[in-house]
C-alpha cells in the first residue's frame, strides 16, 4: 500500500527512462517536501528516482554572465556560492534564508521550482530575474514556467536539469516570514536586469508567484522605496489565511517591496 | 566545597540526557511486542453508526482491531474529572461521560473509536487507515461564547446548554459597591488564547500484561505515577493497584500535559490483555497536536474601580472557561480554584468577585498547563493595572505601589492568606536593572530607526506547593496534595531518597540531592534520588504546580528529621554522649566540644550490624515521612519588559526583559535560572506567537509546526534575572517553588509592553505582526479621518 522502490539512475536518460510511462513513479531531488508528505500518507508514489547522482545535476558555474546552478544544487550550496555572491548576492541571501539548516542542506533549486509552492522563495527569483529553466528536453523561460498552485509547465516525467540566470543591474529579496513555517507569508523580489525591472511576488497569490506591474512601474521611472508609497496594491486574488488576510499580506507587499528596492540601491 | 544549597551544582542527570542514554517510555521493549495504533475521528461531531473492521482484521500483521464497545463491555470506566466544583446555584457540576474509545458519539476531531494491534508500528499504522467508520456528522461548536448561545449543538446531555458550571467567588454585592463608589473604573475584555503544550518527548505508553501473574505493568510518560495507578485502578477497573505497577521513566518534559491519564493508556492496558501481548503506543506530533490536553481559553470581561488616589475599590470578573469536549481530570480546577484565588495579585483589594462558566466545546479537553489558572488571572489583573494606570495618567509603577500589599501574613477576600514577600523591593530591584530611567532615550533612539519602543510592566504573585489536603478537600478536591519521602541511609552510609516528586527536565536528581548533602555533610554523589516507579517508591503525589520543591522537598527533611534523630542516637550511644551534644558536619558525626567523633558511614555500619545499639532500639537506618503542607507558598515577581513594533510589518521584538523573582529559598540558583529563562521563553510565546485554531467546522488549522508557532531563541533576548528571598515560613526550607513564574508573569509584561509602544490597549493575544499591525492602524484611524 506504501511499498516504495528506490531507484538512483546514473543518467539522465535512465532517470527519464524510469519516469517514462509510470503514473506511479516520481522524481526525488531533496525531499523536503515529498518525504514528509509520504510520512503522512499525503503522497504514496510507487517509485522514487533520485536524480541526485547524476552527474552534472549539482554545481554552479559562470557562463560569461550567465549563472548555471544544477538542478540538484542545495540551498546551502547556493548560499555560500562564491560565484552567486558575486553574480547575483540576492540570490545567495534567498537561499541562506529558506527553512533551517537541516532543509537547506537537503533542499535543492530545482525540486523547489517544479514543486512551485504559493510561498516558496525560488519561484520568486526565477521571475524576476527573468531566468530560463533547463530540461532534459527543452528551455522554458520565467515567464512561462509557472502555471498556477504546485503547477507548471513540465510536462510528465520532463526533468530540470539546471537554471540559467542572466546578470542583471541590481537586485534585492525582501521576505516576511510566516511565523511558524518560516515560508514566505509574503516576500519580494526586485530586479533590474535585462528586460528591465521586475518585480516578482511570493507567498501572497492564491495562483502563487506574480509578477507586480504596477510596483514594476513605479521603480522603472524611480528607482526608490519612496516611489513605492502610492502604487496601488489589490487584495484582489490574494491568499487570505489566519497568519495573514487579503489586506495585510496586501500591506506586506508594499513593505516589502520598499525593502528590497532599498537593499538592491544599497549594494 | 559544599555541594549544598544555594550552591550551582551542575545536574547529575544531564550526562545521560546529552550522550543519549536517558531511557524514555518509548525505549522500553518487549520481547513480545505488539503495537497500537488509533482510528481517530476526522470530524468534531458525530454519531458513530458502525466500525467495519473486517478489511484491516486481514491485513498483514494484525493482531486485533478492538473497539468501544468491547472496552465498556469489559468494565473499563469512563475517564473522569478528580475536582468536584459546585455551582453557584448549589447544583453539582455536570460531567458528560468519556470512554477511552467512544461507542457512540465522537465529540472532537481525534477521538478515538477504535484501536488496531499489529506486530509493527508501520502495520497497525496501515491498518488503522482501513478500518472503516460509519459516522453522521452533528453540528459543531467550538468557541466557549457560542457554546452558550441559544440553540448551541448540544455536546452532552447531561450539560443542557454545554454548561459544566456557574460558579463564583467573592462578595458581588460588596463588589458592586466597591465599583459604584470608584472615582475611575477601568473595563477589559480579553481572551486568553488556547496552547498546544508541546513537551520534547511525545506521549507513549508500553503495556504488559502477564497471565501467569495476573500482573500489569505500565511505562507511561508521566509526571505522576502513582495517581495514575490509583486512577487506572480505582476508576477505570483496569486493575486493582496490588496488580498494577506503573513506571513513569524518563520523561522529557511534561508542562502539565502528562498528568493526566489517557484514553491511550488505559486502551494499551485493556489491549494487552485482550491480545496477551506487550503493546505499544508513540504518539506522533501530529497525533500530540491533535490529543495532548490544552491549556487556557478564557474569554473575561472585568471591571476593576479606583478611588481618587488610585487606590482599588472593587474588582469584578466574568469569565468563560473552555473545557473542550470533556472533562479531564483536573480540567474543572483550572479556572475555578486556581484562576479566581489570585485576582488580588499583589495588591491589597478588599472587594473582588469572580464568576466561571465553564463550557463543552467539540476541540480538544483543556487542563493544567504551565501555570494553569494562574497566567490566566495574572494576565488580566496585570493588562488591568497597566491599563489603568494609563487611562488615570498615572505611572504604572506608581499605581501598582500604591496599592501593593505591605504586611503579612495577608488575607485577600479570595481565599489566599499570603505569607510572606517584599513587593516594593523586588519591583524597584527589576526597575533598577532594567534602566527604567534611561527608557525615554531608547525610546527616542528607537524612533530614529523607525520603530516603536514600548516598555511593560508585571507584578505578579502566584500559588504555588499544592496544597494543604484539608483545605483542597473542603473546595472538591479528590485526592489530598500531600508528598511523601523515604530517606534509606545504607549500611555503608551511602543514601538514597525516595520521593514521590516526579522529574521530567526539573533536575531533582540534583537539587534533591543538594538539601542532603547540607544536612548531613555528604557528597552529592553519595544521594541517589529514586523516583517515579510504583514498586520502589511509596505512593506520592507527583509533580505540578511547583509543588517539588515546597512539598516534596519538605518530605524529605520531615524524613531527614527522623534519620538524624536516630543517628543521635547511636552516635551518643556509641562515643557515650549526651544526644543534645551531637553534631553533623561534614560528613563527621560529633560530639560538640571534643575530638570524639564517628564517620557518618561508621553510623550507618553500626545501624545494620546493630551488635552496640541502645536497648530497644531496631536495627537499620531508614524513615518515611508524609508531608502535608499548612498553606500555599506565594512566589511573587516583577517583570519589565521592552519591546520594538515594525510600524510596517507589526512585527514584535522583545528586546530586553528582566525578571525579578521571590521564590523564597534558592537551592541551585543555575536550575533556577534556567526554569526563569525556559518559563519567561513559554510566556513570550503565549503572548506573541503560539495559538491554537480551529476552524468553525471544529478542524484544527494548528496541527503541526508548520502553522503552530512555537518560540525560538532569535524570539527572546538575553535574560536578565534577579532575585530577592525571603523564605517562605510555611515550610522547613523557605522555598516557594519556581517553574511555572515565567509563564504567569510574562505575558501581560509582553503585551503591555507592545501596547505602550503602539498607543493602543485594545490588542488581542497572541500579538501576531498581523494583529499588532491591526491594531496599529485601528489606533491610526481616526487621526488619519481628522
Amino acid at each position: 500500500m506504501y511499498e516504495t522502490r528506490y531507484h538512483k539512475p546514473a543518467t539522465i536518460d535512465d532517470a527519464a527512462a524510469l519516469l517514462s510511462g509510470n503514473d506511479e513513479a516520481m522524481l526525488l531531488a531533496g525531499g523536503q517536501t515529498l518525504l514528509p508528505t509520504m510520512k503522512q500518507h499525503l503522497a504514496a508514489p510507487g517509485d522514487l528516482v533520485d536524480i541526485r547522482g547524476i552527474d552534472g545535476m549539482a554545481g554552479i558555474r559562470a557562463e560569461g554572465d550567465t549563472l548555471v546552478i544544477g538542478a540538484a544544487t542545495t540551498h546551502a550550496d547556493v548560499a555560500r556560492s562564491d560565484a552567486v555572491r558575486k553574480h547575483c548576492p540576492a540570490l545567495a541571501e534567498l537561499a541562506e534564508g529558506i527553512g533551517d539548516a537541516a532543509v537547506r542542506n537537503m533542499g535543492t533549486i530545482g525540486g523547489s521550482l517544479a514543486n512551485n509552492d504559493p510561498s516558496a522563495c525560488y519561484p520568486a527569483a526565477l521571475l524576476a530575474l527573468g531566468g530560463t529553466v533547463v530540461t532534459n528536453t527543452r528551455e522554458i523561460t520565467a515567464d512561462d514556467f509557472f502555471e498556477g498552485l504546485f503547477t507548471t509547465a513540465l510536462d510528465e516525467g520532463e526533468i530540470i536539469t539546471a537554471v540559467r540566470f542572466p546578470a542583471v543591474k541590481k537586485a534585492a529579496y525582501a521576505k516576511f516570514a510566516q511565523p511558524a513555517s518560516r515560508f514566505a507569508l509574503v516576500a519580494v523580489f526586485v530586479a533590474d536586469g535585462p528586460g528591465g525591472v521586475r518585480v516578482a511576488v511570493t507567498g501572497a497569490g492564491e495562483d502563487g508567484v506574480f509578477r507586480h506591474e504596477g510596483l514594476e512601474a513605479a521603480l522603472s521611472g524611480d528607482w526608490s522605496a519612496a516611489a513605492l508609497d502610492d502604487v496601488e496594491i489589490s487584495e484582489d486574488g490574494l491568499m487570505s489565511d489566519f497568519h495573514g488576510s487579503a489586506d495585510y499580506r496586501a500591506n506586506l507587499i508594499r513593505a516589502m517591496a520598499k525593502r528590497a528596492a532599498e537593499a538592491a540601491s544599497a549594494r | 566545597m559544599t555541594s549544598g544549597i544555594g550552591q550551582n551544582v551542575k545536574r547529575k542527570e544531564d550526562k545521560r540526557f546529552i550522550t543519549g542514554k536517558g531511557r524514555y517510555t518509548d525505549d522500553h521493549r518487549n520481547d513480545n511486542q505488539a503495537y497500537a495504533a488509533f482510528v481517530r475521528s476526522p470530524h468534531a461531531h458525530a454519531k458513530v453508526l458502525g466500525i467495519d473492521a473486517e478489511e484491516a482484521r486481514g491485513m498483514e500483521g494484525v493482531i486485533d482491531v478492538l473497539d468501544g464497545h468491547q472496552l465498556t463491555g469489559d468494565g473499563i470506566g469512563n475517564l473522569i474529572c478528580g475536582w468536584a466544583i459546585t455551582s453557584k446555584d448549589g447544583s453539582p457540576m455536570n460531567m458528560g461521560a468519556w470512554s477511552a474509545l467512544a461507542t457512540d458519539t465522537v465529540r472532537y476531531v481525534g477521538d478515538a473509536v477504535a484501536v488496531v494491534i499489529a506486530e509493527t508500528n508501520a502495520q497497525a499504522r496501515i491498518a488503522a487507515e482501513a478500518v472503516m467508520v460509519d459516522y453522521e456528522e452533528l453540528p459543531v461548536v467550538v468557541h466557549a461564547i457560542d457554546a452558550l448561545k441559544d440553540g448551541a449543538p448540544q455536546i452532552h446531555d447531561n450539560a443542557p446548554g454545554n454548561l459544566i458550571y456557574d460558579w463564583e467567588l467573592g462578595d458581588e454585592a460588596a463588589t458592586d459597591a466597591g465599583l459604584a463608589e470608584a472615582a475611575h473604573v477601568t473595563t477589559l475584555d480579553l481572551t486568553n488564547n488556547r496552547l498546544s503544550p508541546n513537551p520534547m518527548e511525545p506521549r507513549s505508553a508500553v503495556a504488559t500484561y502477564d497471565h501467569a501473574e495476573d500482573h500489569y505493568t505500565l511505562y507511561t510518560t508521566s509526571q505522576n505515577p502513582h495517581v495514575a495507578r490509583l486512577v487506572l485502578s480505582a476508576f477505570y477497573n483496569v486493575a486493582p493497584e496490588h496488580k498494577l505497577r506503573v513506571i513513569a521513566p524518563d520523561v522529557g518534559g511534561g508542562f502539565g500535559a502528562k498528568i493526566y491519564i489517557y484514553p491511550e493508556e488505559i486502551t494499551c492496558l485493556w489491549a494487552s490483555m485482550k491480545t496477551n501481548r506487550s503493546v505499544k503506543w508513540t504518539s506522533e506530533r501530529g497525533e500530540a497536536f491533535l490529543t495532548d490536553m490544552h491549556g487556557r481559553d478564557h474569554v473575561t470581561h472585568a471591571k476593576m474601580g479606583f478611588d481618587k488616589d488610585g487606590r482599588i475599590t472593587g474588582f469584578k470578573i466574568d469569565t468563560i472557561a473552555n473545557l473542550g469536549a470533556y472533562m479531564s481530570l483536573f480540567s474543572s480546577s483550572v479556572p475555578t480554584y486556581l484562576y479566581a484565588p489570585l485576582m488580588s495579585g499583589q495588591y491589597d483589594i478588599q472587594n473582588i468577585h469572580c464568576n466561571v462558566r465553564a463550557v463543552y466545546t467539540n476541540t480538544v479537553p483543556v487542563d493544567a498547563y504551565r501555570g494553569a489558572g494562574r497566567p490566566e488571572a495574572t494576565y488580566l489583573v496585570e493588562r488591568m493595572m497597566e491599563t489603568a494606570a494609563r487611562e488615570m495618567g498615572m505611572d504604572p509603577a506608581e499605581l501598582r505601589r500604591r496599592n501593593f500589599v505591605q504586611e503579612f501574613p495577608h488575607q485577600t477576600p479570595v481565599l489566599m492568606q499570603y505569607d510572606a514577600g517584599d513587593f516594593p523591593k523586588i519591583l524597584e530591584l527589576a526597575q533598577e536593572a532594567a534602566d527604567v530611567a534611561g527608557f525615554e532615550e531608547r525610546r527616542r533612539e528607537a524612533e530614529s530607526r523607525g520603530k516603536l519602543r514600548g516598555i511593560g510592566y508585571s507584578t505578579f504573585i502566584e500559588a504555588c506547593g499544592l496544597a494543604p489536603s484539608k483545605a483542597a478537600g473542603s473546595l472538591g478536591a479528590g485526592v489530598g496534595l500531600w508528598e511523601s519521602a523515604e530517606v534509606r541511609v545504607n549500611p555503608a552510609g551511602t543514601i538514597e531518597i525516595l520521593t514521590g516528586s516526579h522529574s521530567h527536565g526539573q533536575g531533582h536528581e540534583t537539587t534533591f540531592a543538594q538539601i542532603v548533602a547540607e544536612r548531613f555533610g555528604v557528597p552529592v554523589d553519595s544521594v541517589q534520588i529514586v523516583h517515579g516507579d510504583t514498586d520502589k517508591v511509596q505512593f506520592g503525589m507527583g509533580t505540578y504546580g511547583s509543588r517539588s520543591g515546597p512539598v516534596g522537598m519538605s518530605a524529605v527533611v520531615k524524613a531527614m528529621d527522623k534519620v538524624e534523630e536516630k543517628v543521635r542516637q547511636i552516635a551518643a550511644h556509641t562515643l557515650e554522649a549526651s544526644e543534645d551534644d551531637i553534631e553533623i558536619s561534614g560528613g563527621q558525626v560529633k560530639v560538640k566540644g571534643t575530638d570524639k567523633a564517628m564517620a557518618w558511614h561508621e553510623v550507618g555500619l553500626a545501624a545494620y550490624v546493630a551488635h552496640n545499639l541502645p536497648d530497644g532500639m531496631e536495627p537499620g537506618l531508614k524513615e518515611t515521612a508524609f508531608f502535608d503542607p499548612v498553606n500555599f507558598s506565594f512566589p511573587s515577581g516583577a517583570f519589565i519588559c521592552e519591546v520594538e513594533v515594525d510600524p510596517d510589518t507589526g512585527q514584535t521584538q522583545v528586546v530586553r526583559f528582566t525578571s525579578a523573582d521571590d521564590f523564597g529559598v534558592i537551592v541551585n540558583p543555575m536550575i533556577v535560572e534556567g526554569q526563569v529563562h525556559g518559563g519567561v521563553t513559554q510566556g513570550i510565546g503565549q503572548a506573541l506567537l503560539e495559538q491554537v485554531v480551529y476552524d468553525e467546522q471544529g478542524q484544527l488549522l494548528t496541527g503541526s509546526y508548520m502553522d503552530y508557532t512555537m518560540p525560538r531563541a532569535a524570539d527572546v533576548p538575553f535574560f536578565d534575572v534577579q532575585h530577592h528571598e525571603t523564605p517562605s515560613p510555611n515550610n522547613p526550607l523557605g522555598v516557594k517553588g519556581c517553574g511555572e513564574a515565567g509563564a504567569i508573569g510574562a505575558p501581560p509584561a509582553v503585551i503591555n509592553a507592545i501596547t505602550d509602544a503602539i498607543g493602543t490597549n485594545d490588542l488581542a493575544m497572541p500579538a501576531t505582526p498581523q494583529a499588532v499591525w491591526r491594531a496599529l492602524r485601528a489606533a491610526q484611524k481616526p487621526m488619519a479621518a481628522e
